[in-house]
C-alpha cells in the first residue's frame, strides 16, 4: 500500500523556554504518517530551510525533508496549495497548531477548501484505507472516539489523542538531507495589522455574590451543599430505583 | 427578602394607636358581621397571628391587636425582561451544547455576545441538533434558531451557517474555542466565508481583540474581526437581565450538502483507560460498599470509569489514582453516580465541576444527598445489582428494536 502522503512540519517553541524544537503535534502528525506510509512518506516544511531545529524531524528516521523557502512572515498557504497539487498526493497530515506566529490553526483548513478536500480533524489513527476509501478513527474530548469514513484524498489535522511521536536521534538528524526549493513569497496582510505582545497573565474570575441583604451574602460564603433541589426517592423497591437511574442514564446519553 | 414569617412591631403598633393615619386599615378583619340574609357570619380564620416558625399563635390574653398582615415572602428574584423589537443587527452565536445544554464556555460567549450587542442589537443562538436547554432567557438570549442536525456533519452545518450569514448578515460570528466542536466548526465557517478569524481571544475592549498566539507565550492585538473564537472565561456571562430567546426560523431550508465525510457513529473505548480527570461517567463506591466484586461488575455493565472515595482507597479496595476529592482528582464527569458515599466536604469539592450526580445511600440525611439530583434511599448492593439487569435488559430490547 503506497499512498503518496505528504506530512506538513512547523517549527515549534518549547513552552516554558521557548527555544526552537520540532512542534509537538507536527511531530505526532509525522509520527502518523511513518505507520501509515512508512519510508515513502514526505514531510515539507516552508520557511527557512537552514533552521537546526527542523533536523529534528529527520531525526525521526526519515531521508529527506523538503522545504520551500520562505522569509519569516511570508504567506505558506499558496505555495503549499500549488505543491501539493502538483504533486498528486492523497493524504496530508498536518498538527492542529502552531506554536510560533499567530497559531490560528487555519492553514489545514483554508487548504482543504482551496484544494476542495475533505479534511478530518483530530485523528488519534488511520484504520485502513482500501479502494480510495479510507476509515479514521477521530479523537473526542473525555477519551471517547468516532469512526468516520472519508474518500481520498483528503486532509487531516491530528492533536495529543493521535500516537506519540518518537524520539528523535542525532545521527539520523545530522545525515539527513534538507532539499531547499526557492518559490516566490507573498506577504501575509497580518503582519501589518495584528500586533503581537508578550502574553499577559489573564484575570482570575472571582466569584461574584450579587445579594442584596448582608444575611444572603452571609449564606452564599458559607453555603455547604449546593442543589437541595434535587428528586429523593424512598422507600421503593430496589428494581424501581434501579429503574429509575437508568432513565436518568439513558436521558443523559452515558448508558449506550 | 428571608422566608421566615415574623410579627411586624411596627404594624401592631400602629394598630394599637388610633391617631395614626394607618390606623383603619391595620385592624384586623372583622371577626363576626351580619350576612345578607341576617345571619350572623363568623370568620374563624381571622384570629391571631402567625409565629416566627410558621404556626398560627392566637393570643387570647387581650394585649395582641393587629399585626396580622403577613409578609408576602420574595421567592425568585424578577429580573428586568430586556427587549429588541426592531434589531438594528444581530450578533451570531453558535454554542456547543455539548451534552444538548449550554456550558459554562457557552455562557461566556453569550455574554460576550450581549456586550457587543448593546441596547441595539439582538443576539442571536443557532442551535444544531436535539437541544434539553431550558434557561435560554437568563443565558442572554434575544433570537434563537433551532435547526436539524443528525450526528457529526460538520460540512452540512456550515452550509446551514451559510444561509444563516445570508439571511441574518450578522454583525459578529462567535463561537467558543473550545474541543467540542466549537474550534472545528469556527475555523470551517471561516475559511468557507473566506474571512480571517481571531482566535482564542480573551479580551475584546476597545474594538481591539487580545488572543492567544503560538504556544500561548505571546498574545495578538488586532482590531475586530467579523468572526470571533473566543476562549473559556473571555467576558461575564449574562445574570442581570432576563432574555426573550424569540424563536426565528430560516425562511427556507438549507439544501442538503452531499457529505463527504461519513459519520459511522461512535466506538466503544475501554472507561479504565480513560483518565478520571476527562471521563464522561464516573461510577465511585465508598465506605457503604460491601461487595467490591457487584462493583466492578457493575461499572462493567454500566461502562463507566470507576471512582472511590478517600475511605475505600485508604482501606485498599481501590487505587490511589482513583481517588476523587480534593487530595485525588477533581473530576468534570457529566454524570456521576456516588454509591455508599456520605460526602465528605473534600469529597464534595472535587465533584463540583460534574453535572448531574446521582446518590445511592441508606442515610437520606447525608450531605451527599443534599447535592445530587437523584437520590435513592436504600441498599447500594441490592441496587446495584438490579441496576446491572436492568441494563442487560434495556440493551437486549433495544437490541431487538433495531432487528
Amino acid at each position: 500500500m503506497t499512498i503518496a502522503t505528504v506530512a506538513l512540519v512547523s517549527i515549534g517553541a518549547h513552552p516554558a523556554s521557548g527555544r526552537a524544537r520540532r512542534a509537538e503535534q507536527d511531530a505526532r502528525a509525522v509520527e502518523l504518517g511513518l505507520q501509515l506510509a512508512g519510508d515513502n512518506l514526505h514531510v515539507l516544511h516552508a520557511g527557512n530551510p537552514h533552521e537546526p531545529a527542523l533536523r529534528a524531524y529527520l531525526g525521526m528516521g526519515l531521508e529527506e525533508l523538503h522545504v520551500l523557502e520562505q522569509a519569516h512572515g511570508a504567506d505558506a498557504l499558496p505555495v503549499l496549495r500549488d505543491y501539493i497539487r502538483e504533486a498528486g498526493v492523497q493524504v496530508v497530515l498536518a498538527g492542529s497548531q502552531a506554536e510560533t506566529g499567530e497559531g490560528s490553526g487555519m492553514l489545514p483548513y483554508l487548504l482543504a477548501e482551496q484544494l476542495g478536500w475533505p479534511l478530518v480533524v483530530g485523528v488519534a489513527q488511520v484504520e485502513s484505507i482500501h479502494n480510495g476509501v479510507a476509515l479514521v478513527l477521530q479523537g473526542l474530548p473525555r477519551g471517547q472516539r468516532r469512526r468516520l469514513k472519508v474518500r481520498l484524498p483528503f486532509m487531516a489535522t491530528v492533536d495529543n489523542a493521535a500516537p506519540k511521536a518518537r524520539q528523535s536521534a542525532y545521527g539520523p538528524a545530522t545525515r539527513g538531507v534538507v532539499d531547499a526549493e526557492v518559490v516566490e513569497v507573498i506577504v501575509d496582510e497580518l503582519s501589518t495589522v495584528g500586533v503581537f505582545q508578550p502574553a499577559r497573565p489573564r484575570p482570575k474570575r472571582l466569584k461574584v455574590i450579587r445579594a442584596k441583604s448582608a444575611a444572603d451574602r452571609m449564606k452564599a460564603a458559607t453555603a455547604k451543599a449546593t442543589g437541595g433541589s434535587g428528586q429523593i426517592l424512598k422507600g421503593l423497591s430496589s428494581e424501581e430505583g434501579a429503574q429509575a437511574i437508568l432513565k436518568l442514564l439513558i436521558e443523559e446519553g452515558v448508558v449506550r | 427578602m428571608s422566608d421566615i414569617i415574623r410579627r411586624d412591631p411596627r404594624a401592631e403598633w400602629i394598630a394599637r394607636n388610633r391617631l395614626h393615619p394607618l390606623h383603619a386599615a391595620m385592624q384586623p378583619a372583622s371577626a363576626s358581621w351580619m350576612g345578607p340574609n341576617g345571619v350572623l357570619r363568623k370568620n374563624v380564620h381571622g384570629l391571631g397571628f402567625i409565629g416566627p416558625n410558621g404556626i398560627k399563635r392566637i393570643d387570647r390574653s387581650g394585649a395582641q391587636q393587629g399585626g396580622t398582615v403577613k409578609r408576602a415572602a420574595s421567592e425568585q428574584v424578577q429580573l428586568p425582561l430586556h427587549q429588541v423589537p426592531a434589531p438594528a443587527f444581530y450578533i451570531c452565536v453558535v454554542p456547543d451544547m455539548a451534552g444538548g445544554r449550554l456550558a459554562s464556555h457557552d455562557r461566556d460567549v453569550l455574554g460576550l455576545a450581549r456586550q457587543l450587542a448593546g441596547s441595539d442589537g439582538a443576539v442571536l443562538a443557532v442551535v444544531f441538533g436535539e437541544c434539553k436547554e431550558t434557561a435560554f432567557a437568563r443565558a442572554g438570549v434575544d433570537r434563537l434558531l433551532l435547526l436539524d442536525s443528525e450526528g457529526y456533519a460538520p460540512e452540512q452545518r456550515v452550509h446551514d451557517l451559510r444561509a444563516v450569514d445570508n439571511q441574518f448578515a450578522p454583525r459578529h460570528w462567535l463561537l467558543p474555542d473550545s474541543r467540542n466542536g466549537g474550534a472545528e466548526l469556527g475555523r470551517r465557517l471561516a475559511a468557507s466565508l473566506g474571512q480571517r478569524p481571531a482566535t482564542r481571544v480573551w479580551q475584546i475592549k476597545d474594538g481591539t481583540c487580545l488572543g492567544r498566539a503560538g504556544a500561548g507565550l505571546q498574545d495578538l492585538a488586532q482590531p475586530l474581526p467579523r468572526l470571533i473564537l473566543a476562549a473559556a472565561e473571555c467576558a461575564e456571562p449574562v445574570s442581570e437581565t432576563l432574555h426573550e430567546a424569540l424563536p426565528v426560523q430560516l425562511p427556507t431550508d438549507a439544501p442538503r450538502c452531499l457529505p463527504r465525510i461519513e459519520d459511522l457513529g461512535a466506538v466503544a473505548v475501554d472507561p479504565a483507560a480513560t483518565p478520571m480527570a476527562e471521563a464522561e461517567f464516573i461510577l465511585s463506591g465508598g465506605n457503604g460498599i460491601k461487595d467490591w466484586g457487584l462493583f466492578h461488575r457493575a461499572a462493567a455493565a454500566l461502562g463507566a470509569t470507576e471512582g472511590a472515595s478517600r475511605v475505600a482507597v485508604d482501606d485498599g479496595f481501590m487505587g490511589r489514582e482513583r481517588q476523587v476529592g480534593a487530595s485525588g482528582t477533581w473530576v468534570t464527569a457529566r454524570v456521576y453516580v456516588a454509591v455508599g458515599i456520605s460526602g465528605a466536604i473534600q469529597h464534595l469539592q472535587g465533584i463540583g465541576g460534574c453535572d448531574k450526580v446521582v446518590a445511592i445511600n441508606l442515610d437520606p440525611g447525608c450531605d451527599m444527598i443534599k447535592r445530587a439530583d437523584l437520590s435513592v434511599i436504600g441498599d447500594g448492593a441490592a441496587i446495584l445489582q438490579a441496576l446491572i439487569a436492568a441494563v442487560d435488559n434495556w440493551r437486549k430490547s433495544a437490541r431487538r428494536d433495531a432487528a
